[in-house]
């Protein structure tokens, strides 16, 4: 990529700081540049989050009908996975996947509930009490 | 630890990658003026590509065009003679309490931290992903100093809101791991060069002779043939998502642009001149072509991705300039092998 063609399209770095690229300069060698970003990657992170946004929203209608635990929702609120929550809770996946049923949920302990509360960054309270 | 060849002052370095600018700018502080990011990712052999079998990442195939977290740094400060101290916590107040002490003792760090709740990177970026890394040089009103090299400035953060990114958990969660070069011998002239050599040999080898399908040049292909039948398996929706994860991996923050593969044209550059052997600049050229072609190829992943392009024959096409660029590097890597250097 030659300097002159680095494209400085701002996107969701703009105000937060310019990446380092490395192009070629008038003699043919390697220099580092700033870009401020480039829209075919910007359309990627968009097209990715546009995804999550639909997965959330998802999750809120399947709470709502009665078909998800909240837990569920925010799960996909805070973008993770069965590996990742079950990190941050320390129960296992076979056992999260249970928790989806609302009928399960409904009957898990406080100290459950507050484990998932805090892996969510919210209160026991906002987690029992969403109805979607 | 060598006395002599410290300054005091810890100097932040901006670089593409986080990884290489933490090698870079720590090794810099110790006194190894002659290190940049470009050197520090060719000694530690950083190009790679990899797509990793039955593993999704934010439910989107699991490809890498660099070497795996940790190798870069491992590699270029084992080539030098510098040794490291690494240490991985159970215990998140045992994590901050030695933290501390180094703090204490004026001696920066290098942490790996997971981004999803790091303060000070835009929302848009918070995804769990886990292999970022940062120095902390210093402490003040109660806050750490920070030296994100991805970043234009040094930043901070609370107490809390480090402890927390270091134990992130997930895939290669950091387990609080804190890493810094302990002791330094003088590095010559002729180290380097030796360092350079090993890291393009094993870099080769990365490339050209991992065995399976799916690791090295051979990935591209694997990747390649996945993207013909993402179309009809997956449907377009869920296709062109995976279209635009590959481009994410490629192009975004850190990469320095073209999947990694500028920057290895800038570290051939630097070595041709520590080598004086032209022939590894005009390899270098290679390299910068495989760049261009990455970058092309995400331009038209972005048609598809933006609903412009949508016919199997645009995934074809797709899979066939990434045939290519498979072609290009192999190429670049088999000219570099048949240079015997260091023989």
């Amino acid at each position: 990529m030659k300097k002159e063609d680095l494209p400085q399209d701002p996107g969701a770095l703009d105000k937060f700081t310019r990446e380092v690229c490395y192009v070629k300069n008038e003699d043919g060698k390697y220099e580092t540049a700033l870009s401020k970003g480039w829209d075919v990657k910007k359309q990627a992170l968009d097209s990715a989050w546009e995804e999550v946004n639909e997965r959330v929203e998802d999750a809120r209608k399947a709470v709502a009908s009665g078909e998800k635990s909240p837990v569920y929702y925010f799960m996909e609120l805070r973008l993770m996975d069965l590996p990742v929550l079950s990190g941050y809770t320390g129960i296992f996946p076979f056992f999260i996947k249970r928790h989806f049923k609302p009928s399960v949920f409904k009957g898990l302990s406080e100290r459950k509930l507050e484990k998932y509360a805090r892996a969510f960054d919210i209160t026991v309270d906002e987690l029992k009490n969403f109805k979607g | 630890m060598n006395i002599d060849s410290q300054t005091d002052e810890f100097h932040h370095v901006q670089t593409a990658h986080c990884e290489n600018g933490v090698t870079t700018a720590l090794l810099r502080y110790h006194g190894l003026d002659f290190m940049t990011e470009p050197l520090a990712f060719g000694m530690g052999s950083g190009l790679f590509y990899i797509q990793i079998p039955f593993l999704t990442v934010n439910n989107g195939p699991a490809i890498s065009f660099r070497t795996m977290p940790g190798a870069i740094f491992k590699r270029t400060c084992k080539s030098l003679g510098v040794e490291v101290t690494r240490k991985k916590f159970s215990n998140p107040a045992a994590a901050e309490a030695f933290l501390d002490k180094k703090v204490k003792e004026g001696v920066p760090v290098g942490c790996q931290v997971g981004v999803f709740h790091l303060t000070y990177f835009p929302k848009e970026y918070r995804f769990h992903f886990n292999a970022h890394n940062l120095i902390v040089f210093g402490e003040e009103n109660g806050r750490y100093l920070v030296s994100d090299p991805v970043m234009e400035d040094v930043t901070s953060l609370s107490k809390e809101e480090l402890s927390r990114v270091r134990f992130a958990q997930g895939p290669l969660a950091p387990k609080g791991h804190i890493y810094f070069p302990e002791k330094i011998k003088p590095i010559t002239e002729d180290m380097i060069r030796k360092g350079i050599v090993t890291g393009i040999r094993r870099n080769v080898r990365d490339m050209l002779s991992i065995p399976g399908n799916f690791a090295g040049v051979n990935g591209i292909r694997h990747t390649s043939n996945h993207v013909r039948k993402w179309r009809d398996k997956l449907g377009l929706r869920k296709a062109s998502l995976y279209l635009g994860q590959i481009v994410r991996m490629q192009e975004e923050i850190g990469t320095g642009g073209g999947g990694f593969r500028f920057l290895y044209g800038a570290f051939l550059e630097e070595a041709a001149a520590y080598l004086q052997d032209d022939r590894v600049a005009n390899v270098s050229e290679d390299f910068t072509k495989a760049g261009d072609m990455w970058r092309a190829s995400a331009i038209k992943m972005a048609g598809v991705y933006k609903g412009r392009l949508t016919e199997q024959k645009d995934f074809e096409e797709i899979a066939d300039m990434m045939l290519e660029i498979r072609l290009v590097e192999k190429e670049a890597f088999q000219k570099l092998s048949s240079l015997k250097l260091g023989k």
